[in-house]
């Protein structure tokens, strides 16, 4: 086999100084794992903020004189405010679903393997990639700031002089809005309260950032794949993780811009007193819009007009969250069964299929805004269709597993989790996407249950799964698989027994939200419930140290891994673990193979590597590509 | 071996093996066509490729806030319609001769007319300065009749939409500059050549949107009602 040379390709040489190799690398690799740093750095913010909330919410009067420490305005005397506990839930929201769903499945995995996958030596803008991580982390360090400026009277003040609408310390933790930061609450200002202030016009500022930071990575996504794929990888012979990747980045190329351009309406009327969303006649703690300086006149602005511009970005994020995941898990399923993908093409098509209706159900999360019923009958319909790809999507990875000697490494189990909670959280989408179900559930446990499965814990998994099976590749050593088996069954126990409970809360009426449900008589009989899930809380996310540990020391005490541990089949398995700068060594592999042939009759080995040369498949040995 | 056969594949022999190297086998997971290769050209593909899809997003962004302008305006009864600055249409004019001169520029390149090229790229450049200032003279005019950000609505989005072109098109200047600042380097190679080409056909493709979203715009804030 001649060996290629790739002309005009573009190549860089390998970095030397710790700073350009480590800092701000434009190695795709680097990249990928910095993101992976950032997302393992912020889900432990997010999950502590989890933590508070379920202190609270089983122990709503109890004294914890660490909180008063910790947080002196949002705790005084040990008992966490309502304030804080509003704060905890835009917080928790907010860093969970942009800096954890978002950056390590794409900016991380995707970052990391997608290159690999294909065949290419690095992404198509190397210098882009890097700016898209290091705005991203400015977006996660605005939003750290936007927590502390509300707390902290000194920093209130300091942000102060960037204008009136600046001014910070309200005295809560973090600025109070929800992930969603509904209008007009999100864009009255200081005068709607606390956590108003600052902190609510940082939140705004980072998630602008963000969008940018998103928008830079899914342009090199696109580019990438659709410009450097080695030769003979069409796009039918792709794994399917790399179609997840390139749907994930159309989804947030066309609905990033969306929320950005929502995002800078709602910092002007924040800031510039605007009235975008703000509707005239607001009376806002007894004060009558135009009355006073601290409220300016305010006119015929839509605060429903915020719902729509942000769900059509937030529907389609909800599917950047787990598609990855489904990416991950069908690739993952594949190698451990030793059985090719059942339905390839099926899937590919699903998983675009998916994406597409994505953008055509955003009104499913407005059914009360008071909608005309017949908008409400074709989102419902619209949604419900969904589960259509949903269902191939579950059966084909079914079909896959059917038959199959399984190789239980903890990643299959992780990817087999994921199938489990994918179709238990997706079940009862199927009663939410129903407008007149809907009405009654609405902000209740029952829609908290139904997305923490669905999109939060599985596409965790899928995260999960995704680490156990390319750590070998990454850093060339396992991870521990009894820690790791371990890992995986406090936390598969441990989010059913979370989560599960939270769908009974709800179809009993209990309210999301709320920071403690002493007052109210008829939920009395869901507090056994309440402790439960605290419980299962407190132990699963102790288990999450497991993994930590497991990670970082299997960096470098791990058992040394070979370059294709798993014996799988994509190009990835092909070079060296870790892979080179340039992933190849120089030689570009050539591919004749679909992604998954596992199990190939008249084949030496149950499995058929992507390069492996035709000719050389019946005979002794496979071949792995022209690289000897 | 797995207890199942999934593989369509028939058992391999020399006769079907497929017919040699280069050539996949088929399968019953994938593709049995060749797959596209990448070409010396790939890397100015990649330009193109990449201009595209950011204007895809920008074309989104535009879209989320031009939404919002039509379900605003036509759903509130406070809005009141500004009345035109003249000096917009000077602007048009001139934005519309910049794409002019750039669709010259690019062509002369491809002709390899270097130095005509570098000329036609400074004519750009300050036809699209020259837009900047005009757009300036019209926010001046709507701060003389008293119009600011938060003075009505239709005034909110008049520059909201004016600012947020202004931006991109100010982006579009610096890429113009940096091709004009380029341009008197002679590329050795050619990759280069490709790639000068490229960048130079992907900052005409941006130029060419600005000019059509300004269009979109003018005529979005000032004939829609």
């Amino acid at each position: 086999m001649s060996v290629e040379t790739h002309e005009g390709v573009h190549r860089h040489p390998a970095p030397t100084g710790f700073i350009r190799k480590y800092i701000f690398s434009i190695d795709h690799k680097v990249i990928g794992i910095q993101y992976i740093m950032l997302a393992l750095a912020a889900v432990v913010v997010g999950m502590v903020m989890s933590l508070l909330m379920r202190l609270n919410l089983s122990w709503p009067t109890t004294n914890w004189p660490i909180l008063e420490t910790l947080f002196p305005s949002g705790a005084p005397g040990g008992v966490m405010t309502p304030e804080f506990y509003l704060s905890l839930v835009t917080m928790h929201g907010t860093i969970m679903v942009f800096f954890v769903l978002t950056t390590a499945p794409q900016g991380g995995f995707g970052n990391y393997f997608l290159p690999i996958q294909i065949g290419a030596e690095d992404m198509a803008f190397p210098v882009l990639n890097m700016l898209s991580f290091w705005v991203t982390l400015v977006g996660f360090i605005v939003i750290l700031l936007a927590i502390f400026v509300e707390g902290n009277q000194g920093l209130g003040e300091w942000f102060a002089a960037l204008g009136p609408s600046f001014r910070g310390g309200s005295g809560t933790v973090g600025p109070i809005g929800g992930w969603t930061g509904y209008a007009p609450l999100s864009a009255l200002g200081r005068i709607a309260g606390p956590g108003q202030g600052a902190g609510m016009n940082l939140w705004a500022i980072s998630i602008a950032i963000f969008c940018v930071g998103s928008l830079l990575g899914a342009l090199n996504f696109i580019t990438t794949l659709l410009n450097m794929r080695t030769k003979g990888m069409s796009l039918m012979r792709m794994p399917l993780t790399c179609w997840a990747w390139f749907t994930t980045a159309v989804l947030a190329l066309l609905s990033f811009p969306v929320l950005l351009g929502a995002g800078i309406l709602l910092l002007l009327d924040r800031i510039a007193g605007t009235s975008f969303f703000i509707p005239g006649g607001l009376y806002v703690s007894g004060i009558l819009s135009g009355t006073n300086p601290n409220f300016p006149l305010h006119t015929g602005g839509s605060p429903i007009l915020w719902q729509h511009l942000f769900w059509f970005f937030g529907h389609p994020e909800v599917y950047i969250a787990i598609l990855p995941g489904m990416g991950a898990t069908s690739h993952i399923l594949a190698t451990f069964a030793r059985k090719p993908v059942f339905g390839y093409r099926a899937m590919v098509f699903a998983i675009f299929a998916i994406g597409l209706l994505g953008f055509f159900v955003w009104g499913h999360h407005m059914f009360i805004s008071g909608m005309s019923p017949y908008s409400s009958i074709a989102f419902s319909i619209l949604t419900l269709s969904i589960g259509v790809p949903s269902a191939v999507k579950t059966f084909n990875w079914l079909g896959t597993l059917w038959g199959s000697r399984i190789r239980f490494s903890v990643a299959m189990l992780f990817a087999l989790g994921f199938v489990s909670l994918f179709v238990s959280g997706g079940i009862t989408g199927l009663v939410l996407g129903q407008s007149s179900l809907d009405l009654a559930m609405h902000d209740s446990y029952f829609v908290t249950a139904h997305f923490h499965l669905v999109m939060g814990v599985a596409s965790i998994f899928g995260m999960f799964a995704a680490t156990y099976f390319w750590f070998p590749k990454m850093f060339g050593r396992f991870m521990s698989e009894s820690l790791g088996r371990i890992h995986f069954w406090i936390t598969f126990v441990g989010v059913y027994a979370i989560f599960v409970p939270f769908h009974a809360m709800g179809i009993r009426g209990m309210p999301r939200r709320f920071s403690s449900f002493t007052e109210y008589e008829f939920l009395r009989n869901v507090d056994p419930l309440v402790m439960l899930v605290t419980v299962a809380a407190i132990i699963t996310i102790a288990a999450q140290f497991l993994f930590y540990f497991n990670l970082f020391w299997s960096m470098f005490k791990g058992k040394k891994a070979g370059d294709n541990p798993w014996e799988a089949t994509t190009l990835e398995w092909n070079t060296t673990s870790p892979p080179p700068h340039d992933n190849f060594a120089g030689v570009l592999p050539t591919v004749y193979h679909g992604p998954y042939e596992f199990a190939v009759p008249g084949a030496p080995k149950d499995y058929v590597m992507q390069t492996d040369l035709e000719a050389e498949v019946p005979g002794e040995n496979g071949h792995n590509g022209h690289k000897h | 071996m797995a207890t199942m056969v999934t593989s369509t594949r028939p058992p391999a022999t020399k006769k079907d093996a497929g017919p040699g190297p280069g050539l996949p086998g088929p399968n019953g997971n994938g593709s049995r066509r060749h797959g596209s290769f990448r070409d010396p050209e790939s890397h100015g593909n990649r330009y193109r490729i990449g201009m595209w899809v950011g204007l895809a997003s920008v074309m989104m962004m535009f879209t989320s806030l031009s939404s919002a302008y039509i379900v605003r305006s036509s759903s509130s009864s406070d809005w009141v319609s500004l009345p035109m600055p003249r000096v917009l249409i000077v602007s048009t004019i001139l934005i519309l001769a910049s794409s002019i001169t750039i669709e010259i520029a690019r062509r002369k390149l491809k002709a390899s007319l270097t130095k005509s090229y570098a000329q036609w790229l400074l004519i750009t450049v300050l036809l699209g300065v020259a837009f900047l200032v005009s757009q300036l003279l019209a926010w001046q005019q709507l701060k003389a009749w008293g119009l600011y950000l938060a003075s009505n609505s239709h005034s909110s989005f008049f520059y909201l939409l004016t600012g947020a072109h202004a931006v991109h098109l100010a982006g579009g200047l610096f890429g113009l500059s940096f091709l004009w600042l380029r341009s008197r380097r002679i590329p050795d190679e050619a990759a280069a050549v490709h790639r000068r080409q490229a960048s130079a056909d992907a900052v005409s493709i941006y130029w060419h949107f600005m000019d059509a979203l300004w269009i979109y715009l003018f005529l979005l804030l000032f004939l829609w009602r």
